[in-house]
């Protein structure tokens, strides 16, 4: 949990433990990273305004060596800021003021793994997905994925010809019934695609069908 | 001019096709077309011959008519089009027409005037010296007659053909060339010169013969039968052998010449220097002209947001002082805008930090609140009911709070679309699902009527979704527990949604109002969903973000209708809407009241 206003923090020590949840904490953004490799965590809490090193700045520095679940606490809800925030590596945001359930609710539905997947192995065009084994490929070469968009991927390569709604999506790969952002849905295709995809602007994996959502290309 | 213009027309032509060229291109084949229906028709079968060919020839005219009218050139046709264009956009050939214009009036009048005096002063000297010649003759004759005296016909025909053949003719010297004819009575006249006889008219002849000495302007005939010009001077003589008359004849083919080159040398000289003043006129307005369009382009990219724009001011003249002038207006335009964008800068910073520093500690409060709520059953009543005040309170304080954030942000502009194409339908559905709890609380029921075929548009469906809400949410709070019924129609530029209650009704002049921040439409009225009050604005500005309209409709007693219409491309603004402001059951009582009116005026009447 890295944020600088102490109170908060301590309220919500409060609150995530009352929730069974084993949290640490750190005020300034420059020392983060060092905590984050001592601790260890399984989902990390990250305010966007932070002393000494932007929120933005550790959400890519953790990005770069863990595809640990990150979720953004923002007092912004611009689109830019959480698009910002988003691009920078993290899976999730929640807006100040929030609900405590709502917060728990997403941190629970970013630790829930899903319960022991069955071997097998996709393909989207010349993609490889093999699920038991959390790894994708294409032509031999891995390609590393958060596990979020790992999540997405596989999601819509089970099926292929199917067009996902935005709604749809969000509930299946982050778990929310209603009433999030469909914003986290753009910029994960986004994301998922500068790492899929041969030519991003020209999708062959993710395709976009216009007002409706996305479907994965030909298998 | 006609260069110019023809050269003009000419870069015309080159831009005209890219426009209506494929229209150009299919004329012929259409009027071949219907050439062919026309050569078809007058083959009529049994019809009379002279008729065939009358009505082959009229075909062949209309035929040709066509052909050349499509020969015109198309410069040709479009030029008075393309000259009254140019005559209003340039200030330039305005000025340059205009002097020539008046300059070649000036010209034409002094060239006349000139023209009119060197002819007058030429044709007087003319006749001053015809008159001394005629006069001189007259004396040679008078003394010569005053000797015959033989009334011998044959001897005064002599010496009258010699006196008209050697004797005058000989002498001309002061008046040029000249031919004489005497005339005596009963007499063939005597000529000398290559004039004929029959040269001098009949009025002169008779003023001559009253005893005056006579001069005419006259066309004239030489033996060889080539005409002219000429001054025909006649004196009377009278001699002992009787009276004669003397005409003197002075053929002006010279003078004539030299006004014709008078003439010509005028209207060359007057063409020349009328081109050349329109020459001077367009080289005077462009110095003048060249720096106001440098102004104006000038102007335009400044209008075009490049801020730092500025004119060359060179030398200390008038278009100087325009460049200085303008380059102040540039710079203080640019200061006025640079400090407006870093007020908005600053604007938006607030909003930003305000943003932050209240929500970090409104989240803290929310945390604490929501354990005290959780546990409040472990409380004394008091602080159990203080504990749910606290969580309601705090919904609304959260409201307000994202509510004034969202309008900052609008007056701050720095609110963006994030607009994608979406099936309103979806956003509707979803949007009455959530407002279903609150629908219920109330007591109503929510009617909707959607079309079948998906609605798309490009909107931002967090705002349009937010719209829906708000506009649900205050028909539900108006409706009196009656049903709240939502209609959606599209077309193909505009989507159009109505949310209708029937609850109190607005009274006249306050659907205008609806929309101000924080108005109520009774502030006595007890507030049951808790709104902030700046819902409908900041739906009005969504609507307007998306290039949309929302408007309200309401009547007392009626219920009252809100209305909003979107584009359905994004960036485009509604010119119409899909459905009428008006509610279509209160349309019809409307008009059935007004029936009714007019029955009870009729019977009022009867």
């Amino acid at each position: 949990m890295v944020d600088d206003d102490p109170a908060l923090a301590e309220m919500l020590g409060i609150v995530l433990r009352g929730e069974g949840f084993d949290p640490s904490f750190v005020a300034d953004g420059a020392r983060a990273l060092g905590s984050f490799r001592e601790f260890r965590p399984d989902v990390v809490l990250l305010d966007l305004m932070l002393p000494g090193m932007s929120g933005i700045d550790v959400c890519k520095a953790i990005r770069a060596e863990s595809g640990v679940p990150i979720i953004m606490l923002t007092a912004k809800s611009d689109t830019v800021d959480v698009v910002l925030g988003l691009e920078s590596g993290a899976d999730d945001y929640v807006v100040k003021p929030f609900k405590p359930k709502e917060l728990v609710a997403r941190v629970r539905a970013r630790l829930r793994r899903t319960d022991e997947p069955p071997a097998e192995t996709l393909t989207i065009g010349d993609v490889a997905i093999d699920v038991p084994g959390h790894t994708v490929s294409r032509n031999g070469g891995s390609i590393a994925l958060t596990p979020l968009e790992f999540d997405l991927l596989v999601a819509l390569a089970r099926k292929p010809r199917q067009v996902f709604t935005r709604e749809t999506l969000l509930e299946q790969v982050w778990g929310y019934r209603h009433a999030a952002d469909t914003r986290l849905v753009n910029v994960h295709v986004q994301r998922l695609r500068s790492k899929v995809e041969r030519d991003p602007e020209h999708p062959e994996i993710v395709l976009t069908v216009r007002g409706v959502g996305y479907k994965a290309g030909p298998p | 001019m006609t260069t110019t213009s023809a050269r003009a027309g000419g870069s015309e032509e080159q831009i005209g096709p890219a426009l209506n060229g494929s229209a150009h291109r299919a004329q012929p084949l259409a009027q071949a077309a219907a050439d062919g229906a026309v050569a078809g028709d007058v083959t009529i079968p049994g019809s009379p011959r002279p008729a065939r060919r009358a009505a082959v020839w009229a075909a062949a005219a209309r035929r040709t008519y066509r052909t050349a009218r499509s020969r015109v050139p198309r410069h040709v046709r479009d030029l008075p089009r393309w000259l009254s264009n140019r005559w209003r956009r340039s200030l330039q050939l305005r000025v340059a027409a205009t002097t020539v214009l008046a300059s070649g009036v000036v010209v034409l009048i002094l060239g006349v005037l000139l023209v009119n005096m060197i002819t007058t002063g030429l044709l007087n000297a003319k006749r001053r010296a015809a008159y001394a010649e005629t006069k001189n003759g007259l004396v040679v004759v008078q003394r010569q007659l005053s000797v015959v005296t033989d009334p011998n016909p044959e001897s005064l025909r002599l010496s009258l053909k010699a006196l008209t053949t050697t004797d005058l003719a000989s002498r001309g010297a002061n008046a040029g060339l000249f031919s004489i004819v005497m005339q005596a009575e009963n007499s063939l006249p005597f000529t000398s010169g290559d004039v004929a006889a029959t040269s001098i008219p009949t009025d002169l002849r008779a003023a001559v013969d009253r005893g005056n000495l006579v001069e005419a302007y006259s066309p004239i005939r030489f033996t060889s039968g080539r005409t002219g010009s000429g001054l025909i001077v006649g004196a009377p003589i009278a001699a002992p052998a009787g009276s004669f008359q003397l005409y003197y004849i002075f053929p002006l083919q010279d003078e004539v010449r030299t006004i014709a080159l008078i003439r010509r040398t005028v209207l060359l000289i007057g063409t020349l220097l009328v081109l050349l003043l329109g020459a001077i006129a367009v080289l005077v307005t462009r110095q003048v002209v060249r720096p106001v369009r440098v102004a104006a382009q000038t102007a335009e990219r400044l209008a075009a947001g490049r801020l730092e724009e500025r004119m060359q001011v060179r030398g200390q003249d008038d278009l100087a002082l325009l460049a200085s002038a303008f380059n102040d207006m540039a710079n203080s335009l640019q200061r006025q805008i640079r400090k407006l964008e870093e007020m908005s800068r600053l604007q938006r910073r607030f909003t930003s930090d305000v943003s932050h520093e209240l929500r970090t500690p409104l989240t803290t409060v929310r945390m604490a609140a929501d354990v005290l709520h959780a546990s409040r059953d472990g409380f004394s009543p008091e602080v159990g009911r203080s504990a749910e005040l606290l969580q309601d309170e705090l919904d609304r304080f959260e409201g307000l709070l994202a509510d004034l954030l969202e309008i900052s942000r609008y007056d701050a502009q720095v609110a963006v679309l994030d607009a994608e194409v979406t099936d309103l339908r979806a956003l509707m559905r979803g949007v009455v699902d959530a407002t279903g709890a609150i629908a219920s609380q109330q007591g109503s029921t929510i009617v909707i009527d959607l079309p079948d075929r998906p609605v798309l548009a490009e909107v931002d469906a967090r705002r349009v979704v937010r719209i829906l809400r708000n506009l649900l949410i205050n028909a539900v709070e108006h409706g009196e527990g009656r049903p709240v019924e939502v209609r959606m129609l599209g077309d193909a530029d505009a989507v159009a949604i109505t949310v209708r209650d029937h609850g109190v009704g607005l009274r006249a002049g306050e659907a205008a109002l609806v929309f101000d921040r924080f108005w109520r439409a009774d502030p006595s009225r007890d507030r049951r969903t808790g709104g902030t009050g700046l819902g409908l604005s900041i739906s009005l500005e969504d609507a307007r973000l998306h290039g949309g309209w929302l408007h309200a409709w309401g009547r007392p007693g009626q219920g009252a209708q809100f209305r909003l219409t979107l584009p359905v491309r994004g960036g485009e603004v509604v010119v119409a809407s899909p459905l009428p402001i008006e509610p279509p059951d209160a349309r019809l009582a409307r008009t059935r009241q007004r029936a009714q009116v007019g029955v009870d005026l009729v019977r009022g009447g009867g």
